[in-house]
């Protein structure tokens, strides 16, 4: 932050140098938002405008890609569907001008509360078991203590593959393959080494002049850390939270290869959706939008505290 | 890694309370709160990350096959490590990781920092500009990096049609997924979409870490915006610069869902980055043995290389 002293220092950059980096980011920035305008875009596609080329920027807004992520279809004879009572809905109605019924749900919803439940079970264990750990690492004289928080982080090291075989053979073993327990306890490994870093962070900047005060006033080291500490730490252990929960719910290597049907979450399945004669653009479309809206607003929220969490707490503004 | 743990090397001693109060205050001493504090997250990792590793290195000696389960299992030694460093494939593996790891690095990095230095100029509306640019290093590599299979298909794909119509040549002319010598970029361009805005952050840090004397000073003795750019801005960002460059390099050492599912590795093992061998000989060829050898390789070379850049990152730091 420029400080008003410094609005007439020589340092500031002219209006016209401005302006022109102005445009320059700018032009950056609409390019970038291309492929993900082009995503909501097609989601709101007919299948044939979706594949026209040259690509169609202006068309007729359709539902069929959300009504085909949700639902599944079977073709039908046009006397069949003739005698058939009218249409239930907007998407039994688009199916039956492609001369289909509406067969039944995809499955879609329930992926889609699969990576809701592991994305926000795993978060929450996680930033519960960080919270603590990072009041200890800041406030206790812990033997190791650098070694421990070193090892912590290494284990985001490994490549998810390498992790992923161990864990597939265990899992098989103790009953936890293809469950939201063992996709929630493996997440939760994965994020408490953010959650320890990042929070570890957010709890040093608390004065602990807070909790001995509290501590003089006759509470014990617990009740200060409940009392005291914790609504100091509410904006670090949200931050940290949606961190969390970003990761989990973009998580796709250990979810296509540890899950098959039961726990399987959303991102290896959108991938998958594939309508007659191949990939469905307008439902992936769709699938996508759906998917993706949760993190464009999360990521408006977290904006203040980016930095800090895609650095591990290593920078802060 | 040292370098993070900068902030955590300074030793805070247990508040110290005089004796007379110590008495009022019952409950857990400091030393059982701080083991309870610790323990669980210790015992989880422990349980899912340790465990599994130990495993994963006993497997490496053997034969095991994880869909032969009831094959006896018998110790190999170290021939898996030695058949992998002398495998023809591995290596190629591994160039085309390094040829991913050290583009997307190169290109992010330029961009990333070319970026933050514009927005640093604080235009108007640079804040909101600057959040549009970061999101899509926030969604999903996954499910993002599917949807760009759409936009390279050569009859329809947007990105075709884009480069048909700068360039003057036919959008079906040419094949980013299909083609040998252009898969290896289309994975590249893919990932420095994603991932410039992150290294911009960093960088943006950096510059704005950079105290506005320093320039006043440099303008006071006349030197030239070329010259502060080389002997200022340049030099005390670098740290930063450096930071970015070391996550993005082990994340991209490390890629495996974006290439996954654009390329799946493929046309041949042209963009078969070593994650993408990995899973293809633990989880296709079901080669659990061999797989975990180079597992362990590969986490070897991540956690070696790290180390080194950090000690190089330190001492760039303490100049």
């Amino acid at each position: 932050m420029t400080s008003a002293t410094t609005a007439h220092s020589v340092v500031e950059p002219s209006t016209t140098t401005r302006r022109f980096a102005g445009s320059l980011v700018v032009l950056y920035a609409i390019i970038t938002m291309i492929p993900l305008v082009w995503i909501m875009l097609t989601a709101f596609k007919s299948p044939d405008d979706a594949i026209s080329y040259p690509p169609k920027v202006m068309f007729k807004p359709s539902l069929e890609g959300f009504c085909n992520v949700f639902t599944t279809r079977s073709r039908q004879t046009p006397e069949f569907i003739r005698s058939l009572g009218p249409p239930q809905g907007l998407c039994d109605s688009i199916a039956r001008s492609r001369n289909m019924v509406v067969a039944g749900p995809s499955n879609y919803v329930p992926r889609f509360v699969n990576s809701l439940i592991i994305a926000f079970g795993s978060t929450v264990l996680a930033v519960a078991l960080g919270t603590l750990s990072a009041y200890g690492f800041s406030r206790f004289r812990v033997p190791l203590k650098d070694d421990l928080m070193f090892f912590i982080l290494s284990t985001r090291m490994m490549p998810p593959i390498a992790v992923a075989i161990p864990i597939y053979l265990m899992y098989r073993t103790i009953g936890l393959s293809d469950t939201r327990l063992g996709m929630i306890l493996l997440y939760t490994s994965v994020n408490v080494s953010l959650a320890v870093w990042l929070l570890k962070g957010f709890i040093d900047e608390i004065p602990r002049e807070y909790e001995e005060a509290a501590m003089i006033d006759g509470y014990t080291r617990f009740q200060a850390f409940v009392k005291v500490v914790l609504p100091q730490a509410t904006t670090g252990i949200a931050a940290t939270a949606i961190f969390c929960l970003i990761f989990a719910w973009n998580e796709y290597a250990f979810a296509v290869l540890l899950t098959s049907g039961n726990a399987q979450t959303a991102p290896p399945f959108i991938p998958i959706i594939i309508g007659e004669g191949g990939q469905d653009w307008p439902a992936v479309a769709a699938g996508t939008t759906l998917f993706l809206v949760p993190i464009v607003v999360f990521t408006v929220l977290l904006r203040k505290h980016l930095l800090r969490g895609i650095t591990f707490g290593a920078v802060r503004k | 890694m040292n370098e993070l743990s900068a902030s955590s090397r300074i030793t805070y001693r247990a508040v110290p309370v005089r004796p007379g109060v110590a008495r009022r205050i019952r409950g857990l001493s400091d030393r059982t709160l701080a083991w309870l504090f610790i323990t669980p997250t210790i015992v989880l990792l422990l349980a899912i990350n340790i465990f599994p590793l130990l495993w994963t290195i006993y497997l490496s000696f053997t034969n095991y096959r994880a869909n032969r389960a009831n094959v006896p299992t018998i110790w190999l030694g170290a021939d898996w490590y030695q058949s992998i460093l002398t495998d023809p494939d591995i290596w190629a593996a591994m160039q085309v990781t390094a040829h991913f790891v050290i583009w997307t690095v190169v290109i992010e990095t330029v961009l990333g920092f070319g970026l933050a230095y514009l927005i640093d100029k604080k235009f108007r509306g640079h804040g909101m500009w600057t959040t549009i640019i970061l999101l899509p290093m926030m969604l999903s590599p996954a499910v993002v990096g599917n949807f760009w299979t759409f936009l390279y298909q050569p009859q329809i794909g947007l990105f075709n049609y884009v480069v048909a119509f700068f360039t003057g040549r036919a959008a079906s002319s040419f094949q980013m997924l299909g083609d040998v010598t252009l898969s290896p970029w289309a994975i590249v361009i893919v990932d420095a979409w994603m991932w410039t805005p992150y290294v911009m952050l960093i960088c943006l840090a950096g510059l704005r870490s950079i105290p506005d004397y320093i320039y006043e000073a440099a303008e006071v003795d006349r030197a030239s915006k070329w010259r502060q750019f080389w002997s200022i801005t340049l030099p005390m960002a670098l740290p930063f610069i450096m930071l970015a460059v070391l996550f993005r390099g082990i994340e991209n050492f490390k890629m495996f869902d974006m290439v996954n599912l654009l390329t799946g590795g493929g046309p041949g093992s042209t963009t078969e980055v070593a994650s993408i061998t990995l899973k293809r000989a633990a989880f296709e060829s079901w080669r659990t043995g061999y797989s975990s050898a180079f597992a362990i390789i590969l986490f070897v070379t991540v956690f070696g290389l790290a180390n080194i850049y950090v000690k190089a990152l330190n001492r760039v730091k303490s100049r």
